[in-house]
């Protein structure tokens, strides 16, 4: 019986039969780590191929009412500082929502297929997402978040090979590509990319087969399953930054070290220059700075500095220079990894201090990247 | 053996308390990654934080259960801190301690009185 109103993905019963502890994930129920635990599922992704379930994020399908594609491009381009128009059908980018003062609405991914566009957004803001797109984009495009796919991320070294062995016709795809196969589980929208910095794909399937694909991916000798917990960890020692833990509507895209984001012809003296919600705040920053910036962590002892902990540049907690936004075990690298944002004026000190329960502990400024992505760059 | 309603397990061997953590504790805490250990002879009051466990989920605290000097810890923890989730209730003990008032183990729970606090 249900007993909760959390939300299930197509994979619930799978997860349970595979011994996954469930927790509340932005409203649904979702496997935190299985039988093995999570420092097993991170490692496995990292040296064979890890299956997660990202069903709980948004699929959202942004078509051309009137107009085109090239006039939903720009309209799309009116609330996102990335370039769209120049995307072609069968590639994706790294987008973020922006509102008027520079923050971040939501991080996507945002994938230009034959006539539309599909836009994969965070499971917490996926409805408030859906309803601003809906309020700026008008009547000059459909809206529609999709409810009747589940998505699955295959990552790690043998992500590949296990997909191939599973479904044929896979095409050559290089990092950041996106195409559609017909496959024994309906129509698949490969993708290769991921959150892990491991080389993989992402695969939206109809719901009705995901158990089955999921099924199929698991019998391979190479892939295991992975809860949230290793997700975590393994986006952290990446350096990628999480929505709602690192970046939110309090932070700039410029604070959250994102600028690289930005399109070349966004940007100051570019031919599209600005016209996306908060340039000006953006460009203004980008040119002359941020009062604090986010940065890589390292604390120098075997203590998690985890989000909320606040960072000193002292051992005794008078002057505090920034805050930890996510942090965990880097299993990779065998030591804890942190996400955080320190004051411009601290980020030249060699060694700050954080502060849990009460006593302060060494914590150094490092490059966000813990590991070296490993990405088929083509 | 005895119990804490914070899950942590005590064994009296006079005149030594060895204090440990439960199943049901290693179970919920998930990967441990670190054990942060007492040191020999330091001295702690009933309640003081005595051990701090982190796991991929959060730090835990171990409370000590009596007032009294430490007089061994567990270095094994300190290198291989999964013996905590792969064996908890034996060679996966904490610290031993020295109570200052040995009758203070017959205020912890006895089996029956942690099995319905876990199971509830």
């Amino acid at each position: 019986m249900k007993m909760d109103n959390l939300l299930r993905t197509p994979l619930y019963d799978l997860h349970t039969q595979c011994g996954a502890k469930m927790v509340p994930f932005a409203g649904h129920s979702m496997p935190l780590y299985f039988a093995g635990g999570a420092l097993k599922e991170h490692r496995a992704t990292r040296l064979s191929a890890g299956l997660f379930d990202v069903s709980h994020m948004g699929q959202v399908i942004v078509r051309p009412v009137e107009g085109g594609k090239a006039r939903t491009a720009r309209l799309l381009e009116g609330l996102m500082p990335i370039e769209i128009e120049n995307l072609p059908a069968g590639r994706q980018r790294y987008a973020l929502l922006t509102d008027s003062q520079g923050c971040i609405l939501d991080d996507l991914i945002v994938a230009s297929r034959e006539d539309h566009y599909l836009l994969v957004v965070n499971a917490a803001t996926k409805q408030s997402d859906v309803d601003h797109l809906k309020d700026s984009l008008g009547g000059a495009c459909e809206v529609s978040l999709l409810e009747d796919r589940a998505m699955l991320a295959l990552q790690g070294p043998k992500a590949e090979s296990a997909l191939r062995a599973a479904v044929d016709g896979v095409p050559n795809m290089r990092f950041m590509d996106c195409v559609t196969i017909p496959s024994p589980f309906g129509e698949l929208w490969l993708a290769r990319s991921g959150y892990t910095g491991e080389d993989g794909f992402e695969v939206s399937v109809p719901n009705r087969h995901a158990r089955e694909l999921a099924r199929t991916l698991l019998a391979q000798e190479e892939v295991i399953p992975v809860g949230l917990a290793a997700r975590d960890s393994l986006r952290l020692e990446a350096g990628y930054s999480l929505y709602g833990a690192d970046i939110d509507t309090t932070t700039t895209v410029v604070e959250a070290g994102l600028a690289w984001s930005v399109g070349r012809s966004r940007r100051k003296g570019g031919s599209k220059e600005g016209g996306f919600p908060g340039s000006d705040v953006i460009l203004r920053q980008m040119a002359g700075g941020t009062r604090r910036r986010m940065v890589g962590l390292q604390p120098q002892g075997r203590l998690i500095a985890r989000a909320g902990f606040r960072i000193f540049d002292d051992n005794v907690g008078a002057a505090q220079v920034g805050v930890v936004t996510s942090g965990g075990f880097g299993a990779t690298i065998n030591r804890p990894v942190a996400l955080g944002y320190v004051d411009a004026g601290s980020l030249s000190c060699t060694t700050l201090h954080f502060e849990a329960r009460g006593r302060f502990h060494g914590i150094k400024i490092v490059p966000r990247q813990s590991i070296a992505p490993n990405l088929n760059k083509g | 053996m005895k119990y804490t309603k914070d899950h942590e397990w005590v064994v009296y061997d006079a005149p030594e308390f060895t204090i440990g953590i439960t199943e049901y504790a290693a179970e919920q805490l998930g990967d441990v990654t670190y054990v942060e250990l007492p040191q020999e002879g330091d001295w702690l009051e009933a309640g003081d934080e005595a051990v701090v466990i982190e796991s991929v989920k959060a730090a835990s605290e171990i409370l000590s259960p009596a007032s009294g000097e430490v007089v061994e810890v567990n270095q094994e923890l300190a290198d291989n801190p999964a013996l905590l989730n792969e064996d908890p209730q034996e060679s996966g003990w904490i610290f031993r301690m020295v109570p200052e008032d040995p009758s203070d183990f017959g205020d912890l729970l006895d089996e029956d009185a942690y099995a319905m606090l876990t199971s509830q």
